[in-house]
């Protein structure tokens, strides 16, 4: 029963954010309606559902809706923490259970089943013998239906406090942001890193989101599923961060391309030795990209308590030199670096690569189509490969840009699980590169926000996966979302095929 | 027959060369790391008897002289090598594969074993629990995909499985409630996988990876959430082992596999189960029906999507319970993420067992070999980094997916929705 009664405190959010979408597609031609309409239902859904389990895995708001506790009080002066005699008798059977407080000649004791500390605690049976029947001092407890208000202010106040350290750790608090900006028009613009803190913040976070899920688009454009990109991370990771720190006396315009080059090369190669085995024998990419995954979390293991470890305790490799950095744009507290434009130009490539040229064309033909490939005399060896190299280039790109721009070393725990949230990031992004750098935009606000959200409301970090998780079922079954919120699916826009069974 | 087909197809034809290369490397292999490292070392004992309190008849260790036995096997591998490069195993070529896959376990343990002793009980007794996970993965899939669902969630399936186990019994101080209520939570977990497959159609290995994520995320939540900071609602205790009567007093067998928890008895009651039921019950026969032609099973009256929907659930909650016995059967304890990819190797062991119950628990022993393998080499103190140890389970699916074993051919209809017409 508790469980069902957040929905009620939610509703006010289903409104307001209804309000946007029904708005939007006035603005967009009618043949985009569902393209952008099914995403943003999808995630405002998500966002919902994520509210509730944040309701219910909330120990207060359990424990506002099952145990309300109030003390008999006579006088009864504060209705906040005490209930008048009167109706605590009228409420509650005289009782008392194991857990109230009651207070036995001024002291207030605790009742529990077997007295460790007679100081502080006492027996139920002796409690019982004290109270036989309710008066002041003692602790009952109401329940949800009997003050209603309680638990569902509790329910709001979880869910508001969290979403709003999400939009505070993401986006900024607009109070600090409009009076940041009143002091700069004034000429004092020492405020504004702090005010904008948050959202380069985010920015910084969207980074490797928009390589990564780059990297699935286009192994999806081709057919393919990589779920290795997390592993392509992290070899790409290893070799830019080894070309960072051994080659010395370089100067930067040949040591910083090189770094990037090493971060490409690492993360496609380890790439394309799937995608070979699925063009040669006809492995399924999906589990040879997992088990690469691990392959490689244990070979950087071993580099970095190894052959790459920095002198020291912490199994870290040592600090790229300054001519591998890539330059930060702003003073030191805000981390936004040029990487982001890095990634935003690998956006435009990728589409530019997939949508004009011969190569894109294969690629997708290949992914649309093998057995109409191959009879056009496409090589489905050479597509295969050189999409999954690519793929997972991009995902090396993103470890690279990472070291470069921001930590300038490479970190055992290197990935914050980039290889399951670029499955979302493409999927919501529908493998297009533009989708993905909004999508990516998107998650980078929603684990910045989350970041805080961890340390404000205690709420894990991992709410993002469920988010990201149930995006993708919405996203895959837009039924779902169609039935939920009642409009029809409009004209069929070709569902992609995004990767087969096991055969080949 | 194999002969004609062998000389008509160039692929078969390369890939028994390829075998046959493979089985004189392994021999050389054998050499180069063996034989030569070991020169002074003279006797290998193998200890027979379990290093614990055992019900089963002691009976003496064997003891290998060192140099001698690598010779041999190192001859062996090579000879089985050139055979294959000559005339070709045929049929015989799985079997002559184990043999020298088996010669190559033997040897490094006779070297890992020189000089001091070696438990071969303990080993084995330690394989078949870490089998047993991947087994009931590998069966979840064998369930699910003999339907034509695959099943990539079963990692997710798993954990959801084990934290369930941990939270539920700790709660309920009961293994039972705990067992019970996981595998139903993982046969939901399932009946989301079908229902997003079966009814909204959607592209089966998105959906298994959804499952993974919400379950990775949604164990994870709970774990940092309830179990990491009240340690008393992760402490659920584990079931205990009960020896059988009898049967646990047999040599070698008696302790590897008589002497475990209730869980590995359940894993082996289930593999004998849906091996039966698949092969000689009408459901078995429909459930390949509908995987391999669904609209032929259906002209025939079949209701494939119920059929697809029970083995789907079903497939989810044996998973769930390979989850279980992660926690109430070995450490009594969730960890995040502590499945560690066993869904995936499960599912590699299906594949490697060509979708058989009794290939997959065969390929899910080599998987369980491997890991204690490992873990056992780090003891040793083999100088070979522990990372590299870790590594080989994945390789090896790697390799075993290559097709290194011969091809598998996964039921026809699989990851295809079927459309009723």
């Amino acid at each position: 029963m508790s469980e069902e009664k957040p929905r009620d405190t939610q509703a006010p959010a289903v409104i307001e954010g209804e309000a946007p979408s029904a708005a939007l597609p006035r603005a967009v031609r009618a043949a985009h309606r569902q393209t952008l309409l099914v995403p943003l239902l999808a995630i405002i859904t998500a966002l919902i559902l994520s509210g509730i389990l944040i309701v219910v895995t909330d120990l207060e708001v359990i424990n506002a809706f099952t145990r309300i506790p109030r003390r008999v009080a006579d006088p009864f002066t504060d209705p906040a923490s005490e209930i008048s005699l009167e109706e605590a008798l009228w409420r509650h059977p005289p009782e008392v259970i194991v857990g109230d407080v009651v207070v036995v000649e001024g002291k207030e004791l605790l009742v529990v089943k077997v007295v460790e500390d007679a100081t502080k605690q006492i027996s139920l049976a002796d409690a019982r013998r004290q109270y036989p029947k309710l008066g002041p001092g003692v602790t009952i407890h109401l329940n949800f239906f009997q003050k209603p208000m309680i638990g569902l202010r509790a329910a709001w106040k979880s869910v508001s406090v969290a979403y709003s350290a999400l939009f505070e750790g993401s986006i900024g608090n607009p109070a600090k942001i409009a009076t940041a900006i009143r002091a700069w028009a004034a000429g004092d613009s020492s405020l504004l890193p702090e005010a904008f803190y948050p959202f380069t913040e985010s920015l910084v976070t969207a980074t490797p989101y928009i390589l990564v899920g780059l990297a699935v688009a286009l192994s999806f454009r081709a057919g393919l599923f990589n779920i290795g990109a997390e592993g392509q991370y992290f070899i790409g990771g290893l070799l830019s961060v080894y070309v960072g720190y051994s080659l010395k006396g370089l100067p930067v315009y040949i040591h910083l391309p090189l770094t990037i080059l090493a971060g490409i090369v690492g993360g496609g190669l380890w790439g394309a030795i799937p995608g070979f085995l699925k063009a040669t024998t006809g492995a399924h990419e999906v589990i040879n990209t997992i088990m690469m995954n691990y392959v490689a979390f244990a070979l950087s293991d071993w580099l970095l308590n190894g052959p790459m470890k920095r002198p020291g305790f912490r199994p870290i490799s040592p600090d790229i030199q300054p001519s591998a950095m890539l330059p930060s744009l702003f003073p030191s507290p805000i981390r936004f670096h040029a990487g982001f434009f890095v990634a935003l130009a690998c956006a435009a490539v990728v589409y530019w690569l997939l949508f004009k040229t011969t190569i894109g064309f294969e690629l997708r033909t290949v992914g649309a189509n093998p057995r109409g490939a191959r009879y056009a005399g496409i090589s489905l060896t050479r597509n295969f490969v050189l999409a999954m190299f690519l793929s997972g280039g991009l995902a090396g790109l993103a470890a690279a840009n990472e070291i470069m721009g921001l930590i300038h070393y490479m970190p055992n725990a290197f990935s914050a699980g980039y290889g399951f949230d670029s499955i979302a990031l493409a999927l919501l992004g529908r493998s297009h590169p533009v989708g993905v750098v909004l999508a990516a935009l998107l998650f980078g606000v929603l684990r910045a926000g989350a970041t805080r959200m961890q340390s404000a409301a205690q709420i894990p970090l991992d709410i993002i996966s469920i988010l990201q998780a149930m995006i993708i079922i919405f996203i895959a079954a837009p039924e779902i979302i169609r039935a939920i919120y009642r409009f029809r699916a409009g004209r069929e826009g070709g569902e992609m095929l995004l990767t087969r069974g096991w055969k080949a | 027959m194999t002969a004609i087909t062998q000389t008509a197809d160039p692929q078969a034809l390369r890939r028994s060369r390829t075998l046959g290369f493979f089985f004189v490397l392994v021999g050389l292999a054998i050499y180069a790391l063996f034989v030569r490292s070991s020169a002074s070392a003279k006797v290998a004992v193998f200890g027979m008897n379990p290093g614990r309190d055992s019900e089963a008849l002691k009976i003496p260790d064997v003891v290998l002289p060192v140099l001698p036995s690598l010779y041999v096997m190192t001859a062996l591998s090579v000879l089985l090598g050139f055979f294959q490069l000559a005339r070709g195993f045929g049929r015989g070529e799985g079997l002559a594969l184990g043999l020298v896959a088996l010669f190559l376990v033997l040897s490094f343990l006779t070297w890992a074993g020189r000089d001091k002793g070696l438990n071969l009980i303990g080993i084995l007794e330690t394989t078949v629990q870490r089998a047993t996970p991947i087994a009931l993965a590998a069966l979840s899939g064998v369930l699910c995909e003999r339907s034509g669902i695959v099943n990539i969630g079963i990692e997710g399936m798993m954990l959801t499985g084990a934290c369930c186990a941990a939270l539920v019994g700790s709660v309920s101080k009961s293994l039972w409630v705990g067992l019970i209520v996981s595998v139903l939570l993982s046969g939901l977990l399932g009946a989301l996988l079908a229902v997003l497959s079966i009814r909204f159609k959607v592209n089966q290995i998105i959906s298994g990876t959804a499952i993974n994520i919400l379950a990775t995320g949604g164990t994870s939540f709970v774990s940092s959430k309830f179990l990491q900071v009240y340690q008393n609602l992760n402490n659920p205790g584990k079931f205990p082992n009960l020896p059988l009567p009898l049967l646990s007093k047999i040599p070698i067998i008696g302790p590897v596999f008589f002497e475990s928890n209730i869980i590995v008895y359940m894993m082996f009651l289930l593999l004998i189960a849906i091996h039966t039921m698949l092969y000689y019950t009408p459901w078995g026969l429909r459930t390949r029906a509908v995987g391999e032609h669904p609209r032929a099973a259906d002209t025939l009256g079949i209701d494939v999507f119920r059929l697809r929907y029970i083995n789907v659930i079903l497939g989810g909650m044996v998973a769930g319970l390979g989850g279980v016995f992660l926690v109430l059967g070995s450490v009594p304890r969730f960890d995040e993420l502590m499945t560690a990819g066993k869904g995936f190797i499960g599912l590699a062991a299906l594949i490697f067992g060509k979708w058989n119950p009794f290939g997959a628990f065969g390929a899910s022993l080599i998987f369980g070999f491997t890991d204690t393998f490992q873990a056992k080499m780090q003891i040793l103190d083999v100088p070979i980094p522990s990372q590299f140890m870790r590594m080989a389970p994945y390789l090896i699916t790697m390799i075993v997916l290559a097709g290194v074993v011969g091809r598998a051919e996964p039921p026809a209809a699989e990851g295809q929705p079927y459309e009723k017409q």
